[in-house]
């Protein structure tokens, strides 16, 4: 079971949030080519290790927020609203 | 059948021998095959000792010729997903392209235990889908029917069927059973004996099993490559192909490339064995739950993965918990059993819940991966597919469209989408 801090609620248990997939892919502009769609579509770094994702705590206050947490320890590392930084300290 | 290979000679098993070996105390037997140290050079070298890799070492030494293989393994042979499956057999897919590969698959299990001369336990016992609604119903008809125009044994159950087929199962529960349909020559197949008689048949055709050598790095030049470095040092091959299942991203990564792919992980789940009392593989892809019962007796139960990012070999207790309240709502006398054990596979999942398959962008690199939640089924025809491919360069016409390229041209193959859960 995760327990998640949620930036604007405070730590809930996991079944009331919602995995929204990683959080550092940038929208390609319209006029890019095919390898940049496909990859802003469909290729995922998927580490083992940090890993930047979005989650949504819909059975709670309803918002999106970014989490930086490890794939092979499950541990949250950092958890921050959209718009702000990753601390300086975690390295992804 | 006998043949020998280096040091181990690898006998026919036959109730001969059993009768021999048991008169002598059964202390005879020697290792099923050989456990090698890598030499430094190979044609092949096949990354990842699971039922895949071995599979396609297998057909490349018999059916091609292609003996002077290595098959590398970062741990043990079958302990990622090959030993963490539930072991269904099945090819009820709904396009053609995926009902014709897994179809060949599933007539592979059938010829199998003859094939590797080895019991691979396959019980034929039936897959069955339920129903929960009418319009669920309507989308069983249309994938049944499909499956039929596929040329494959599909048939509609309704209610007094099923309660023949799965007697302990709840029909009327809070998501009632309006019917179903059964791909009866679907059913389980010992995991572990696939990977083991798969070893033993290269094995003994002369390919080098080596474990506890991990993959580190690979010799690439120009846009060819040239072998691989490991933790047992540099091996050459110029045609290798990486087949790790849920380490693929990482692998590949190794190489430069980057996958479409996701990590997640998949539970499973058994519990203590009791007196037989399920004769079917019976689905619900409405509650998300799958159940039958192993020869031990134990219940075998599987659900949904894991849905977030995960290297983790192990799932969440949430996820349990739904699983186990979809099985205890559609087989009430389950709810009184102690469940035994539970695990966890590394599940690698593409955008479109079909696998990839084929030639990659480096010359010699090939790649066998994205098999998501449902690689155990696939084993003979993709390591049948993997090697023609690899000794002719081009993919089999099986595999065509399971490339990496579609995702450029958007010829997705949409199982996900078409055939609901379970893959």
């Amino acid at each position: 079971m995760l327990r998640i801090l949620c930036p604007y609620c405070g730590t809930r248990d996991e079944p009331e949030f919602i995995f929204g997939g990683p959080s550092d892919i940038a929208r390609p502009k319209p006029d890019a080519n095919d390898a940049a769609w496909t990859s802003y579509l469909f290729n995922r770094k998927n580490p083992a290790g940090t890993h930047l994702e979005r989650w949504l705590h819909l059975h709670g206050c309803g918002r999106w927020f970014n989490v930086a947490r490890d794939t092979v320890t499950h541990e949250i590392l950092q958890t921050f609203p959209v718009g702000l930084r990753l601390a300086d300290s975690i390295k992804a | 059948m006998g043949f020998s290979c280096g040091n181990v000679r690898t006998r026919g098993y036959s109730l001969w021998r059993l009768l021999k070996a048991a008169s002598r105390g059964n202390r005879d037997w020697g290792p099923a095959w050989r456990d090698a140290r890598p030499k430094s050079g190979y044609e092949v070298a096949i990354i990842g000792g699971g039922g895949h890799g071995l599979a396609a070492a297998y057909y490349l030494a018999k059916k091609h010729g292609i003996r002077n293989v290595a098959v590398l393994e970062r741990g043990w042979i079958g302990g990622g997903n090959s030993g963490r499956n539930t072991q269904v057999v099945r090819s009820n897919y709904f396009y053609p392209a995926s009902s014709s590969f897994y179809d060949h698959s599933l007539k592979l299990y059938e010829g199998l235990g003859r094939e590797l001369n080895f019991n691979v336990m396959l019980s034929q016992r039936g897959v069955l889908n339920l129903g929960h609604s009418e319009h669920e119903m309507e989308l069983l008809r249309r994938w049944c029917n499909a499956i039929r125009m596929n040329g494959i044994d599909s048939e509609l159950v309704n209610r007094e069927e099923i309660k023949g087929l799965a007697p302990p199962l709840n029909l009327d529960g809070r998501y009632p059973v309006l019917g179903g349909f059964i791909q009866r020559r679907a059913g389980i197949c010992r995991h572990d004996a696939v990977v083991w008689g798969y070893a033993r048949a290269a094995s003994a055709l002369g390919v080098h099993i080596v474990q506890n050598c991990e993959v580190t790095g690979f010799k690439i030049s120009g846009d060819h490559v040239r072998g691989v470095e490991t933790s047992l040092g540099s091996i050459a091959a110029n045609k290798v192909v990486m087949s790790v299942a849920g380490y693929s991203s990482e692998l590949a990564r190794l190489a430069g490339l980057t996958l479409p792919i996701t990590t997640m992980a998949l539970q499973a789940m058994v519990t203590e064995p009791v007196k037989p009392a399920l004769n079917t593989m019976v689905i619900s892809g409405l509650v998300h739950a799958y159940v039958s019962q192993s020869d031990r007796g134990e219940i075998v139960i599987g659900g949904g993965a894991d849905v977030y990012n995960s290297y983790a070999q192990r799932g969440g207790f949430p996820q349990i918990r739904d699983v186990v309240r979809a099985v205890v709502e559609l087989f009430p006398s389950f709810s009184r059993l102690k469940l035994m054990r539970q695990w966890a596979g590394r599940v690698d999942i593409t955008p479109d819940t079909s696998p990839l398959m084929g030639l990659t962008p480096i010359e010699g690199l090939f790649i066998n991966c994205g098999w998501g939640t449902g690689g155990f089924k696939a084993i003979p025809a993709g390591g049948h597919t993997m090697a023609h491919t690899v000794a002719t360069g081009t993919a089999h016409p099986l595999i065509a469209g399971f490339a990496l390229d579609r995702f450029r041209t958007g010829a997705l193959i949409d199982e996900g989408a078409a055939a609901g859960v379970a893959h």
